[in-house]
């Protein structure tokens, strides 16, 4: 039996080192240690032996069952980590360099804008107002110390409706109607009055890549008890540097608008040259951004605001040229253009 | 308009001044001054007087000169000239060896076979006028060698002022009025305008002269004989062509002198052509030459100077041909007028004809202006041509005056208004110097607005702040933010909707906004074989393309999506737009703010694109209104929109929108592949729904029971009616899960999910109700699926 014994030990020694994987070691445990196994059938065998021998023998045979079970534990083991390593390596390496599609919706960027400039006032406390395209000429022009056969509706050259109205030429249309509709808080309660409305204006005017019959302005007014010309610069200072996010100088030079005394234009830092002068700024080192000024009192009064005991600040951006400036659009039409080749790349600007 | 320095420093001192700074400070505090600056002069040296001692024709030329000139220098210097006035005893100006005009140097160099040591000079090659007829004759008894700068004032310094800029300061059209604000500028005194005393003529008679219409405010005149000076002096020359003028004759150059000066526009006319001035206006439209030789249409708009009935020129805009000043003139009259400045305006739009005289009228000269004018015009035609004689007293007719204006204000007003402290002794003397008299008693100003203020331009407090500041200067102000109380700002509805609308479709849905225009596109819409209805128009539009508004946004983005249609196989774009619904009862246009979506795909089906468009806008008014919508089908006579599966969209009942698919005939133009959808919502409607908000139910413990159940049925609309009708609170979703055709025709399958939150649902309660759910369909013919 000690010698049929030593000849499985071969064979199993023999087997194992063979063994290619877990199915082939699997076969290897059940011929051995199986129910019908070699180790087994020892066992069973060991019935015709004297109880001196069972004894002797049934040691060895279970020495030998042990070391069997504990050869073929550690080459599961070892099986295993050469899978796992297998594995690994049969992993591919994922090629990164691959372009990514980046393609989704986008916004128009006269809304970018027109959200940085509106969030800067939301948080000094503006309201966003809103306002029709088609007005009256009471609301773009009279209501604004425009009287009839004024230089002023020259200078702009308006889009007339067969039913006598027209498309506003300027946000500053609104300005009236948010003047009523604010001034009994203003009046009462003693509120100022604090509103940015931007808006979609007209001139009828023929258009190249400078000049466009469609465009963005956003109006700003302010009225309270004593609302100043420092006020207003700080405002404009201000919004400009947050919009910009960066150190803006503005100066004022006296301008012409019917709508408001003093009237100014205002100038900012060229932005491109930092105010060396370069050729976008005609190298004087400033360029022309918004007009602005004190709101003339008859346009006040026409608001039901009496400006001997309010006065206040309005301003009208060119947004449509702000977005231009920031996101260096050359073509004033590519804007209203809607092609989608040049609109998809304003995917985001908070 | 330039503006020339020395010019202006006949009028105040600017000696030790930086003048380029004082333009700087000019450009911040009065009118924008145009970038460049000419240094009239800079590049002209070496050029001296010098006489012409011989002239000899050049052997082979027939053009060029061998001269022999004295330059002052004790010899006789060589020089080839090809001008044809030279001649012996002649003065001229001579650029010298090492002498520079311009670019160009002067240097001995072989002319024709002779060498030539200097040029003399034509006033164009100096750079004083554009005359380069011959060389410059100067005056015998200048002393040869002097330096020409010395003679004639070639330096100068000239810059322009944007004309927009001045459109609300009638005074600053002149010199003198610009020699104001650099004084108050520069805190130096103005020197008063050297005149003559008018009254000296009281005793002549006076000129026949009447204003027969209120459009003329004021008209001076006085007659004047004996002129005999042709060529206006070398100075009054060079200050004209500098200024942008061309010098013409002596007297015409004296009036375009004066309106530089003074902005005061003057007329001379011959005598014997104008007796009797009359001032009036035509009731029958006739033909008048101007004396730039053109034919032109007056109506009974138009005021005219006329000699009794015979019109002699358009007031304040350009004289005559008939009645201009001729070689033969020995008497002349001198107009010096204010009309009325929108009368002006109107008239020179009119006749397409804008002149310096027309450009000054219409922005409101002052009256007052008109005889110191005059007496101006006097000094300078006597100072350079002795002989003249007036032969008139001054004739003067002042119709209509301006109201004189006084304005009082406090301290407390300036400080209120500019938010800095301007002390009472810098507001006195800011506006004394600009011509304001100021009476200050403590805090308390009176100011007399000067005349040349008060037509238009100065009438308000407001205005006087501007005076103030901007000579204070916008730099130097202490800028600081407003003190005002606190309180919640409510955002505007309307425009927080508009942003959630836009980052759901951006976001969510990855469509592009784009932005349009508010009219229809004729042609482009006639390309893609679009009609639309009547509408609103404009009036003036100068593009023929642009006529009519829209009334809807939908065929603008069909031709967005045409440009587009190559930009990738699917994509969406979408914009929140105005369209013009006709007129409404008080002639007022009905304009809606609208949200456009259009969709457009290659690759997928009509069917799939619709669903899709119907997601998104449900999700959105979900997020907004947390609302959800029904479809219903409408009808559309609208060419470029397919009959079929056009629908309402409805929220809360109420049709807020309609969905639907593009026309075959015009998709074919689009594109013949692609699918087209669309949906235009009214923003109006869609932001008064109102918010049902977030109901929140806490979700069932219990298991829930899904029941599939499949109807034989063309639409769910029924199946969903009926389980509204049933109305159990245990059905908590209901969805279709499957469609499909076959023999038996269109079958729907529905899965029902059905929960108790405090309980778990034995299987016959729920059976109950889809039995009944069968009863229902059954009875109105939809039989279960076999």
């Amino acid at each position: 039996m000690s010698e049929q014994i030593e000849l499985l030990r071969k064979k199993f020694e023999e087997s194992i080192s063979q063994v290619r994987d877990a199915s082939e070691l699997e076969t290897l445990r059940v011929n051995f240690l199986g129910k019908s196994g070699f180790v087994t059938t020892l066992l069973k065998g060991m019935g015709k032996l004297s109880p001196d021998e069972k004894k002797k023998m049934g040691q060895v045979i279970n020495t030998f069952k042990t070391s069997v079970a504990d050869a073929i534990g550690k080459k599961a083991e070892e099986l295993h980590e050469l899978a796992v390593k297998k594995e690994i390596e049969m992993t591919p390496e994922f090629d990164v360099s691959v372009p990514t599609d980046l393609s989704r919706g986008s916004y128009h960027p006269i809304t970018l804008v027109q959200r940085q400039c509106e969030n800067v006032f939301k948080s000094m406390g503006f309201t966003v107002e809103d306002y029709s395209e088609v007005v009256t000429d009471y609301e773009c022009f009279e209501s604004l110390n425009i009287p009839k056969f004024h230089p002023a509706r020259d200078m702009q050259d308006t889009y007339y409706l067969t039913n006598g109205q027209l498309l506003k030429s300027q946000t500053s249309a609104a300005q009236n109607a948010i003047y009523r509709k604010y001034k009994d808080q203003l009046i009462n309660e003693g509120k100022p009055i604090k509103a940015v409305f931007p808006g979609r204006c007209f001139r009828n005017e023929s258009t190249d890549a400078c000049h466009e019959n469609t465009f963005f302005q956003m109006e700003g007014v302010m009225v309270g008890k004593d609302i100043s010309i420092s006020n207003l610069i700080f405002f404009m200072k201000t919004m400009l540097s947050e919009v910009f996010q960066r150190d803006i100088k503005v100066r004022l030079r006296p301008g012409f608008f019917p709508f408001v005394e003093p009237g100014f234009e205002l100038d900012i830092n060229c932005l491109i040259c930092g105010g060396e002068g370069c050729p976008s700024c005609k190298h004087s080192g400033w360029l022309e951004l918004c007009p602005c000024g004190m709101i003339h009192p008859n346009v006040l009064r026409e608001g039901g605001i009496d400006p001997d005991e309010y006065t206040g600040f309005a301003f009208g951006l060119g947004l449509t040229r702000l977005a231009m400036m920031k996101y260096g659009v050359k073509d004033i039409r590519d804007l209203n253009s809607g092609a989608l080749v040049n609109l998809e790349q304003f995917t985001d600007d908070e | 308009m330039f503006i020339s320095i020395n010019w202006i420093k006949d009028f105040v001192d600017l000696s030790g001044l930086d003048i380029d700074e004082l333009i700087h400070k000019f450009s911040l505090s009065t009118a924008e001054v145009e970038n460049e600056i000419f240094y009239k002069g800079s590049d002209v040296s070496g050029v001296v007087v010098a006489e012409i001692k011989s002239v000899e024709n050049h052997p082979e030329s027939k053009k060029l000169h061998l001269l022999k000139v004295d330059a002052g220098d004790g010899k006789l210097t060589d020089v080839v000239c090809g001008a044809p006035n030279v001649k012996v005893g002649m003065k001229t100006a001579f650029a010298k060896v090492g002498a520079r005009l311009g670019e160009i140097e002067i240097t001995p160099r072989e002319l024709a076979g002779y060498t030539s040591c200097g040029m003399c000079c034509s006033e164009k090659e100096i750079g004083i006028s554009d005359d380069h007829s011959g060389i410059m004759e100067l005056d015998e008894s200048l002393v040869n060698g002097t330096d020409i700068k010395d003679v004639m004032e070639i330096d100068d310094i000239v810059f322009e002022v944007d004309n927009k800029s001045l459109t609300n300061r009638p005074d600053l059209w002149g010199h003198y009025g610009i020699a104001r604000e650099f004084a108050a500028l520069a805190g130096r005194p103005l020197k008063p305008l050297d005149t003559v005393d008018l009254t000296e003529y009281k005793d002549l008679p006076k000129v026949d002269m009447k204003i027969e219409d209120p459009l003329c405010y004021r008209y001076s005149c006085l007659q004047f004989e004996n002129i005999t000076r042709k060529i206006s002096p070398a100075n009054m020359r060079i200050r004209l062509f500098y200024c942008g003028m061309r010098a013409i004759n002596f007297l015409a150059d004296l009036t375009n002198y004066l309106m530089l000066e003074m902005g005061q526009p003057m007329h001379a006319f011959d005598s014997r052509k104008v007796e009797k001035i009359r001032i009036k206006r035509f009731e029958a439209p006739f033909e008048f030459q101007t004396l730039d030789g053109v034919e032109r249409h007056i109506d009974e708009n138009t005021l005219m100077i006329c000699n009794d009935n015979t019109p002699v020129a358009i007031a304040g805009i350009m004289g005559g041909l008939d009645s201009e000043i001729v070689e033969d003139t020995s008497s002349l009259t001198l107009e010096s007028a204010t009309f009325d400045a929108v009368s002006i305006r109107k008239s020179s739009a009119r006749l397409s004809h804008r002149t310096d005289a027309s450009m000054r009228y219409e922005k409101s000269l002052d009256p007052e202006m008109t005889v110191t004018a005059v007496a101006r015009f006097v000094k300078l035609l006597s100072d350079f041509d002795g002989g003249v004689k007036v032969t008139s007293s001054l004739t003067d007719e002042y119709a209509k005056k301006f109201d004189k204006v006084t304005l009082s204000f406090d301290k407390r007003f300036v400080d209120r208004y500019t938010g800095i402290e301007i002390d009472n002794e810098t507001i006195v003397k800011t506006l004394t110097a600009l011509g304001f008299k100021v009476t200050l008693d403590g805090d308390d100003f009176t100011v007399d607005v000067p005349s040349w203020r008060a037509t238009k331009d100065v009438t308000l407090k407001a205005d006087i702040i501007e005076e103030i500041t901007r000579i204070y200067g916008y730099d130097n102000f202490d800028v600081h933010t407003a003190a005002a109380p606190l309180y919640p700002v409510r955002p505007f509805a309307e425009k927080s909707i508009e942003d959630k609308i836009k980052d759901i479709l951006v976001k969510e849905f990855s469509l592009h906004e784009v932005h349009s225009y508010i009219w229809e596109y004729s042609d482009e819409y006639k390309k893609l074989g679009i009609v639309t209805e009547p509408n609103v128009k404009l009036l003036n539009a100068t593009n023929p393309n642009i006529e009519t508004i829209r009334k809807s946004m939908i065929p603008t983005q069909l031709c967005q999506i045409k440009t587009n249609s190559s930009y990738a196989p699917s994509f969406g774009i979408f914009e929140i737009g105005r369209t013009v619904d006709g007129i409404d009862e008080n002639n007022l246009c009905r304009e809606h703010k609208k949200l456009a979506v259009t969709l457009f795909s290659k690759t997928e089906t009509t069917e799939t694109l619709y669903f899709k468009l119907i997601r998104m806008i449900s999700v959105a008014v979900d997020d907004i209104k947390h609302k959800s919508l029904s479809f219903t089908a409408k009808e559309t006579g609208l060419n470029y929109i397919h009959p079929k599966n056009f629908n309402a969209i409805v929220c809360d009942g109420k049709e807020i929108g309609e969905i639907g698919v593009v026309h075959p005939e015009v998709l074919k133009n689009i594109d013949k592949k692609a699918n087209v959808v669309f949906l235009e919502v009214d923003m109006k409607d869609l932001v008064e729904t109102e918010n049902a908000g977030i109901k929140y139910a806490e979700a069932s413990k219990y298991p829930s029971i899904e029941v599939d159940v499949t109807f034989v049925a063309d639409t769910f609309r029924p199946i969903k009616e009926a389980i509204a009708l049933i109305n159990s609170e245990l059905v908590k979703k209901t969805s279709v899960v499957d469609t499909y055709n076959d023999a038996n025709g269109k079958s729907i399958t529905i899965r029902i999910v059905f929960s108790h939150p405090e309980r778990t649902l034995v299987k016959d309660e729920v059976m109950a109700i889809v039995n009944e759910l069968i009863a229902k369909l059954e009875s109105k013919g939809i039989k279960l699926k076999a």
